[in-house]
């Protein structure tokens, strides 16, 4: 009966949304308020409907029903308890109801903390997004119904499959739709700006702290993802330029873009329409990303099961919200130019140079992503777009922005005294060139582009941490006044300084990962002994370990630095007798200065298995846990910024918080 | 001017929808098509040797007229599943004497020599794909990936990923039999 609930409640969300997407719009055009209010209770019936319809198909695979197809494919009994869960949102239809749970929750937030919008604004905002909300429903309820029952129902589940039965992938779609879809407010307040005509301070004040979350979740959520195929998949990269990898880097670097562009619409008036054309195309980008995943357009190995059908439905989405979206841009953008002029030396120039280059970049990543599509279309080749390219002409790009981020924050809004700015910096850049020296010097070769992007990385890690020392005036005032100072600057410089600085600890984690990466691969047998990285790793064999719903080979590695022991590494090998696949647990040990990863292959060949040999792949990679470190700082800086007071809701700006601070914060 | 301007990511937008449109085809399966070689006949392809390297090229005409079926194999010296597939294919050409051939993909010529003579080569004859043209013609998704040709040409079985593992190697030798390379096991 529950399913059936959960099914009879999406439509009426489906109801509320048609009618939030219309009334607040009559509303607004002729000045009647309680049309425009409407908009309000008909986002929280929303969020509460589809929060309904979420929790009924959880509870349909937490007591595992299996009458319900959608848990008979996805789900085992045998699961543990948080896969059964997780596996809520393993399918196509699931975690489409998951990204409209949070499309809602999100259009819930607006309504609930958007008092201080006005009344026109905000009920534009909320029928934006009941647009939205309009055509995933329907994609939903007309292509996609989780609810569906199988009769007669299967006395067990043929399980989620394995590689999905993990902690940090349970969450990574949860964080990615949490980003995805919050630039959805971002792109309904763009469009309700637009059909209002005009744009000012406050709109772009109220725009950021929405785009700031949706950074933060979306970081963090393709930090995980990151995190998990290092783990999981036992060969240790940490990105491959897959289509839907890059299909989520996108926004994430639009939005990047937008967050920089916001700031300079908020404090200076400028750059108006591109920062709504920004707010346009990340949103785009992120529906791109969902079009992508489940139409089967691009090769690539994260795609949900394949329907022409439903590509062609989101593609109608895509054509109405993107199309839609850009032509009331080409038709309302023209006219809302001007704002604050400025020269070629200052914050607004430097943040342009962000931009540009931001954007820039995403434009190669969607080329290189898409050119197999164009490809096969004009020429009817088909090709694959890989690393090289995507190494070869996007790593190049990201060294100048790199360069310019550690300079911006010096630089002050209209003119900047470019002198006085190099005086402040040079000691910055003493410092990274001779730490640079030194970082050749012990480490002896490699390319010259690591070198110097390990430049540029220390760089910028000092430079951010010298703008943050110039604030508080460390070493120039006693240490009480400097903490003094720190306290009362705005939490947004901190988290501006954590968040440039974790970029920089994220490009060492980068560099190091990929340029002095070692490598063994070997066939052994108990006894023996790989060298790599002047550690001895010894192979002790393998023992057969049961799990819930897995059987495991587990293998036993000594690992010995000059004759001492350091650690015992235990590599897995899973087998999952119900979804008939194997798993690879890899087994890392994690130090600051690098990780030393190991996994195992059961043996390929039958003389191989008598004498108990197995392939062993062990790596060595240095720094790559500045990789997570730096993404952390990236989420912590973003959500201290995001707890600023000037982002809270209905705190009044003190006129004393706003004299204390002439610099402005980001 | 402006007008302009602003007009250009609604034109952008148009031409990239229109061949998302051309890419939703439901004829169209980006993973699947060059993989519906089974039962088809191998595509042509003439590849030179791999230089420093004392093995013949490969070409279609090499797959044809053999008295029994022969595989065909697409490696590299990169590939780190090929290192332990190669272990089960050499096992393969001693044992049971199947005759192998080699595709050498996207590889360095060093790379692959040095590799070889680690490793031992059990490839009869060995084409250098180096731009990975043979490689789109058989229509690969990844390295490592093995075919069984039959003596017309024709291609009999597409084994993707590394042959590695008791699952994937009974799997593959009963592809093996049912083609008539192994005897039918008692």
């Amino acid at each position: 009966m529950t399913p059936e609930l959960g099914h009879f409640v999406l439509a009426l969300a489906l109801a509320l949304a048609l009618v939030q997407s219309t009334i607040p719009l009559f509303g607004a055009a002729r000045g009647n308020l309680l049309w425009m209010r409407s908009a309000r209770s008909t986002a929280f019936g929303q969020v509460v409907f589809v929060g309904l319809a979420f929790a009924a198909l959880m509870r349909a695979f937490v007591v595992s029903d299996f009458t319900v197809l959608n848990v008979a494919n996805n789900s085992h009994s045998l699961k543990p308890m948080i896969f059964k869960v997780a596996a809520t949102w393993g399918s196509h239809e699931g975690s489409l109801l998951l990204w409209v749970f949070i499309l809602t929750i999100f259009g819930a937030a607006v309504a609930a903390f958007g008092s201080n919008l006005p009344e026109t604004l905000r009920a534009r905002t909320l029928a934006m997004q009941a647009w939205i909300s309009v055509g995933f429903l329907s994609f939903l309820l007309f292509t996609s119904n989780p609810f569906e029952r199988v009769f007669p129902p299967p006395l067990d589940g043929a399980d989620l499959n394995p590689l999905l039965q993990d902690i940090g992938l349970a969450m990574h779609p949860p964080l990615l739709y949490f980003g995805y879809v919050g630039f959805s407010i971002v792109f309904s307040f763009a469009a309700a700006a637009l059909i209002e005509g005009r744009i000012d301070t406050a709109w772009a004040r109220w725009v950021r702290p929405w785009t700031l979350a949706a950074w933060i979740s979306l970081t963090a959520g393709i930090a995980l993802g990151s995190w998990w195929a290092y783990y999981e998949l036992g060969w240790g990269g940490w990105w491959f330029w897959d289509p839907v990898e890059n299909v989520s880097f996108m926004p994430w670097l639009l939005g990047t873009a937008l967050l920089h562009s916001a700031i300079v619409t908020e404090k200076r008036d400028a750059f108006k329409s591109w920062t709504i054309l920004l707010a346009i195309l990340t949103f785009s980008l992120s529906l791109l990303g969902t079009f992508v995943v489940r139409s089967g357009l691009l090769t690539s190995v994260h795609a949900f099961a394949v329907d022409p059908e439903r590509g062609l439905y989101i593609l109608g989405l895509l054509a109405i919200s993107i199309g839609g979206s850009l032509a009331l841009y080409a038709w309302r953008a023209p006219m809302m130019e001007g704002g604050g002029l400025f020269k070629p030396i200052s914050r607004e120039a430097g943040l342009l140079l962000n931009n540009l280059i931001l954007a820039t970049a995403t434009g190669t990543v969607l080329f290189g992503t898409l050119y197999p599509l164009f490809l096969e279309a004009v020429s009817g080749d088909k090709i694959s777009v890989g690393p090289p390219f995507f190494n070869g002409a996007f790593v190049p790009m990201m060294l100048p922005l790199v360069f310019v981020m550690g300079l911006g924050p010096f630089l002050s809004w209209k003119r900047a005294d470019l002198v006085g700015v190099l005086q402040r910096v040079r000691f910055v850049v003493v410092l990274a060139v001779l730490a640079t020296l030194a970082i050749w010097y012990f480490a002896k070769g490699g390319p010259v582009l690591a070198y110097l992007s390990i430049l540029i990385a220390l760089w910028l890690f000092f430079a951010s941490l010298r703008e943050w020392a110039l604030r508080v005036r460390l070493f120039e005032v006693p240490l009480q006044e400097s903490i003094r100072r720190a306290r009362n600057l705005p939490r947004a410089a901190h988290g501006m300084t954590l968040a440039h600085a974790g970029v920089a600890v994220l490009m060492i984690g980068m560099i190091g990962s990929s340029v002095w990466k070692s490598e063994e691969i070997a066939f052994v047998e108990p006894g023996t002994s790989v060298n790599i990285a002047g550690f001895d790793v010894t192979f002790e064999g393998v023992q057969r370990v049961r799990g819930p719903n897995y059987i495991a080979d587990q293998g036993t590695l000594r690992v010995e630095r000059g004759g001492s022991f350091v650690t015992a590494l235990k590599p897995e090998r899973r087998s999952y007798p119900v979804a008939q696949s194997t798993t690879t647990e890899s087994a890392i040990r994690s130090t600051l200065a690098g990780d030393l990863y190991a996994s195992i292959t059961e043996p390929s060949l039958d003389k191989a298995e008598e004498s108990g040999a197995w392939t062993l792949r062990i790596l060595y990679e240095p720094f790559v846990g500045l990789l997570w470190l730096g993404a952390a700082m990236l989420v912590i800086g973003g959500s201290l910024s995001l707890s600023d007071r000037r982002f809270r809701v209905g705190a009044p700006q003190s006129s004393k918080a706003r004299s204390t601070k002439p610099v402005a914060a980001e | 001017m402006k007008r302009a301007v602003a007009i250009i990511p609604l034109v952008l937008a148009v031409i990239v929808g229109g061949f998302f449109l051309w890419g939703l085809n439901p004829n169209r399966d980006p993973s699947e098509i060059p993989s519906v070689l089974i039962s088809q006949p191998a595509p042509s392809f003439i590849l030179g040797p791999v230089p420093g390297l004392d093995v013949q090229g490969l070409s279609r005409e090499n797959l044809l007229g053999n008295p029994t079926p022969v595989v065909v194999n697409v490696f590299a010296s990169w590939c780190v599943p090929c290192r332990a597939e190669h272990a089960v294919l050499s096992a393969l050409v001693e044992r049971d004497g199947v005759r192998l051939f080699g595709i050498n993909y996207k590889d360095q010529p060093v790379d692959a020599v040095n590799w070889l003579q680690n490793l031992g080569n059990p490839y009869e004859r060995i084409g250098l794909d180096l731009s990975g043209r043979a490689g789109i013609e058989w229509g690969i998704s990844g390295v490592p990936e093995t075919f069984i040709v039959g003596g017309d040409g024709t291609v009999l079985y597409r084994y993707v990923g590394p042959i590695v593992g008791e699952e994937a190697v009974s799997t593959f030798r009963q592809a093996l039999r049912q083609a008539g390379v192994l005897e039918e096991r008692s």
